[in-house]
């Protein structure tokens, strides 16, 4: 690979690295499968069947928030969550580069123990 | 190979996930993967002077081309010899308010088999991870 190439794609794959950090975690991967139906869904619900309490279920959808993967929006007093379906096919990309990047490095091991 | 696993508009998965035959018995594959030197040497890290231990860390310098010298880190989970090697990684901590030493790590897991052909290679990466591959992990934005 040469010296662009290598700085391009680590620019891409850091643009990605928030969503694979917010990702990092059961309870957000929960959160993320239970918004997956498309519809937008309270606090409330979220919470629902979880062990935790809603502050806590906030604060990991704000971090997926923050991820670009979840938003808000205001329905009168209540706050509904949906999911950013652009993000998900950026992430999904970034997941062909890493399952590239696994292909490259298995191919380094091979030539290491075949040789 | 098979990707195990991708996000899609609707589902997620949270793991790549790769499978090799290599012409090699295992006990030449685990070399290669279990000294840190050797392994080193095909992952692209000057691990000059480490040592792999079960539940301790390891530190070396990547030598990947236009990431030479990035840290690279990771602690070492399981050592089973012939048959499992595993580590773990930080994912990127992206809220420099937030204490990402309690969020949990992302594993790579390599199992080996032995096959008629030599050895079967089976590596997993959770997706979560996947980015930690590339770039030497952050612990803030």
């Amino acid at each position: 690979m040469s010296q662009a190439d290598a700085s391009s794609r680590k620019k891409r794959l850091e643009g990605a690295a928030p969503v694979f950090a917010a990702l990092g975690d059961e309870t957000r991967l929960g959160l993320v499968a239970r918004l997956s139906t498309g519809q937008a869904l309270s606090i409330t619900r979220l919470t629902e069947g979880t062990a935790l309490t809603r502050q806590a279920i906030t604060r990991h959808l704000e971090v997926l928030s923050d991820a670009g993967l979840v938003r808000s929006t205001r329905h009168g007093r209540k706050r509904l969550w949906e999911l950013e379906r652009a993000r998900f096919e950026l992430a999904r990309r970034s997941l062909d580069q890493i399952s590239d990047w696994w292909d490259g490095k298995l191919a380094d091991l091979r030539a290491v123990v075949e040789g | 190979m098979q990707q195990g696993g991708c996000l899609t508009g609707s589902t997620t998965t949270d793991r790549i996930q790769k499978e090799i035959v290599l012409s090699a018995p295992p006990a030449r594959v685990w070399q290669a993967i279990s000294n840190a030197q050797q392994f080193g040497e095909w992952f692209k890290v000057d691990m000059t002077g480490v040592t792999f231990e079960a539940g301790k860390p390891a530190v070396g310098k990547m030598t990947y081309p236009g990431y030479e010298g990035h840290p690279f880190e990771i602690v070492i989970d399981r050592i089973e010899p012939d048959r499992l090697f595993s580590f773990r990684w930080h994912p990127y901590g992206i809220d420099p308010k937030y204490d990402y030493s309690s969020e949990p790590m992302t594993l790579v897991e390599f199992v080996l088999e032995d096959v008629p052909e030599g050895t079967k290679l089976t590596v997993t990466n959770r997706a979560s991870t996947g980015s930690p591959c590339l770039v030497a992990p952050r612990r803030s934005a």
